[in-house]
């Protein structure tokens, strides 16, 4: 067997059908992921960021045009798997989900601590008693007061539920969560108190996150990997520390120059235009209307370059090396 | 005496302005107090939501601030109050030396013409079924400007101002048809139709995506700037605040803790509530993945009991106690402009 990352994720493609065509919203996206690393995955709204963790998850609507490509975990291709295989060995067995608004995804006549352990009873088939006790720990490790447990969603504060949310990701002890914009509706404190909790989990469970946001400043709370997805695609794949200090790709530029910042004073600027509609992607480079370094070369599709070490997929990188993959 | 957490925050520029304490006062609020009842099963008071506690504070003309604070510090309860849609429960709301509290129906409606509102979600602002036209024309119309072509005048005027050309091509265009960013511009030049004095602004970029949020910022302090508008900013991200406001109110838990212009806030911080704020507010840096940040514990207390004295006591690490879960603290004046509510600060 290859030696393959505890995450990798390859070519994979995810289309939806729609009343006005087909949507490309994961297309060819390549990353992989240690054991105990983080990686983020930035983008803007709509460019198909959140059908990535679907599509690496398996939680597909009805109206999937297009699902291939492979996705392997601990060196096993999971899209081989049948969907009841998938469901019994890799949902929440290995990885496991906090969904987008997390806080209003728990079910509202469940108690806590019933809904939180209830993964943990069917996966394992363990009693009740066990699954409470487990939910238990991870409701220490997450900050929620025991008695919460017996409480329901609209007794908690957002920042409780989005702790709730977390520790029923966690129940199971998957080695990979996936956060889908973990904070974006919670206040300043209470997001860098729910980031704080994800770094300590990360330190002592040794858990890998694929952290899926749009908030530049917050994602460098936990991120050891930066991918930046433009328009269905993976443009850049750079190592926090390099990239938060001097991205490659122009888009990344622009996004980093785009954040209002607290400390220093550079005045942020904005880029211009819109992103291309995922029904028809331009041809080439995607970014190519936007971008400021465009030239003749951008008409055709950039594949990945290679710059030391981090990926680009643009065509200023081309003399660097010659590329890694079409 | 408060060590302001590791980083030290840096010679910023504020956002440019008039020296606004030498205008005349555009809006004054004096000891406001706004409390939701609470009834059991309709009837019998229960107790009270003290949303706004005695909160103070002077906007002159042309003068843009910012009101921090978290969900349910009672920001919201205080803007409605200023926009008067809530009656204030004690205290005033004068704008121009006009008790806004006090005002009838029709003064109101006149009221609301200086006044322009920016909602935090600009699909959720605009009636679905109007395009870009009808919505701006609505408020001429409830305010009395006959003339249709006087109406399409401004609007073009309007539309221009929020750099949205060309003009035609947007008219017949419905909400649904816009990206997020023009929609806020739609609501930022309905805001702006009838020559308002002041601007409120609620969480205007927060549904916005990163790219987008600066343009907004600074298509909001162009005309705050051109028109010599006093803006309130609400918000809860202190990290767009000193791109477009000149003073900065931090509230916490329905009172103000602490008032002082960007600069100085940003540079001293000196309430413990501002220092936790800003020490929660990241920028994108990749040693923040390695530090586990120092944060009061708990949440926001509950308004319909706020605890006793000062109400961040509960969470605050730098606590004197027998004074600060006793004694409401005044506002203190550490420095010209700078007002601390902290016993901290007290002079000996």
């Amino acid at each position: 067997m290859v030696d393959r990352p505890f995450l990798q994720v390859e070519d994979l493609v995810l289309h939806f059908r729609t009343t006005h065509g087909i949507v490309q919203a994961v297309d060819k996206v390549n990353f992989s992921l240690d054991r105990n690393q983080a990686v983020v995955i930035l983008g803007e709204s709509g460019c198909g960021k959140s059908s990535l963790a679907k599509a690496i998850l398996r939680l597909l609507p009805r109206n999937v045009q297009k699902y291939t490509g492979r996705v392997f975990v601990s060196g096993k291709d999971v899209m081989k798997y049948t969907d009841e295989e998938f469901r019994k060995n890799v949902r929440w067995m290995l990885m496991s989900m906090v969904p987008q608004a997390a806080m209003n995804s728990l079910n509202p006549v469940l108690r806590i601590g019933d809904q939180v352990c209830e993964p943990f009873m069917n996966l394992t088939g363990s009693s009740k008693n066990d699954a409470l006790a487990q939910a238990r720990k991870m409701f220490r490790y997450v900050g929620v007061p025991e008695e919460f447990m017996q409480r329901y969603a609209f007794e908690l504060s957002g920042g409780m539920r989005q702790r709730a949310a977390i520790a029923m990701a966690l129940v199971t002890s998957p080695p990979l969560v996936i956060l889908d914009e973990p904070t974006s509706a919670l206040d300043v404190l209470t997001q860098a108190n729910i980031f704080n909790v994800l770094k300590t989990l990360k330190r002592e469970l040794e858990i890998s996150y694929v952290l899926i946001t749009h908030d530049i400043a917050t994602s460098s709370e936990l991120a050891d990997i930066v991918a930046v997805m433009y328009a269905g695609q993976i443009v850049e794949i750079n190592d926090a520390s390099s990239f938060f200090v001097s991205p490659l790709h122009p888009y990344s530029r622009k996004l980093m120059d785009s954040v209002p910042r607290l400390r220093g004073d550079q005045e942020p600027d904005f880029i211009i235009g819109q992103p291309p509609s995922l029904l028809a992607p331009p041809g080439g480079c995607r970014f190519k209307d936007r971008c400021p370094a465009r030239f003749a070369a951008c008409d055709r599709e950039p594949p990945m370059f290679q710059r030391d070490g981090h990926l680009v997929k643009c065509w200023l990188y081309q003399d660097v090396q010659e590329a890694v993959h079409d | 005496m408060i060590d302001p957490n590791a980083k030290t925050v840096m010679e910023m520029q504020p956002a440019a302005g008039p020296a606004y304490a030498v205008e005349p006062v555009l809006m004054s609020v004096q000891d406001l107090r706004v409390w939701f009842e609470l009834r059991r099963m309709g009837f019998g008071h229960v107790g009270d939501v003290h949303a706004v506690d005695g909160v103070s504070f002077d906007l002159h003309q042309g003068e843009a601030i910012a009101i921090v604070g978290e969900s349910g510090c009672g920001k919201s309860s205080l803007m409605k109050t200023i926009l008067g849609l809530h009656r204030p429960t004690s205290g005033q709301v004068l704008f121009d030396g006009v008790n806004v509290g006090k005002m009838t129906k029709e003064e109101l409606k006149r009221y609301r013409s200086k006044v322009g509102y920016i909602q935090q979600d600009p699909y959720g602002a605009m009636a679905p079924f109007m395009n870009v036209e009808r919505i701006l024309e609505e408020p001429m119309i409830i305010n009395g400007i006959r003339s249709r072509e006087e109406r399409l005048k401004r609007i073009r005027k309007a539309l221009e101002e929020v750099k949205m050309f060309p003009v035609e091509e947007f008219l017949p265009k419905f909400p649904h048809m816009l990206s997020g960013g023009q929609q806020q511009r739609i609501v930022i030049a309905r805001a702006m139709l009838l020559e308002p004095k002041l601007i409120v602004a609620d969480e205007p970029v927060s549904m916005l995506d990163a790219s987008v949020r600066v343009e907004i910022l600074k298509l909001l302090r162009g005309l705050q700037e051109k028109h010599r508008l006093g803006v309130i900013y609400i918000t809860h991200d202190l990290s767009t605040v000193r791109y477009f406001s000149q003073r900065i109110l931090v509230m916490y838990a329905g009172k103000l803790v602490e008032q002082a212009s960007v600069d100085d806030l940003l540079k001293h911080p000196s309430h413990p509530y501002t220092n936790a704020l800003l020490a929660a507010t990241s920028d994108p840096d990749a040693a923040n993945a390695a530090v586990i940040r120092d944060l009061p514990p708990g949440e926001p207390p509950n308004l319909i009991n706020p605890p006793a004295g000062c109400r961040f006591h509960p969470r605050c690490p730098h606590r004197i106690d027998g004074l600060c879960d006793q004694e409401i603290p005044p506002d203190f004046l550490p420095d010209a402009g700078h007002r601390v509510a902290c016993w901290l600060f007290k002079e000996e």
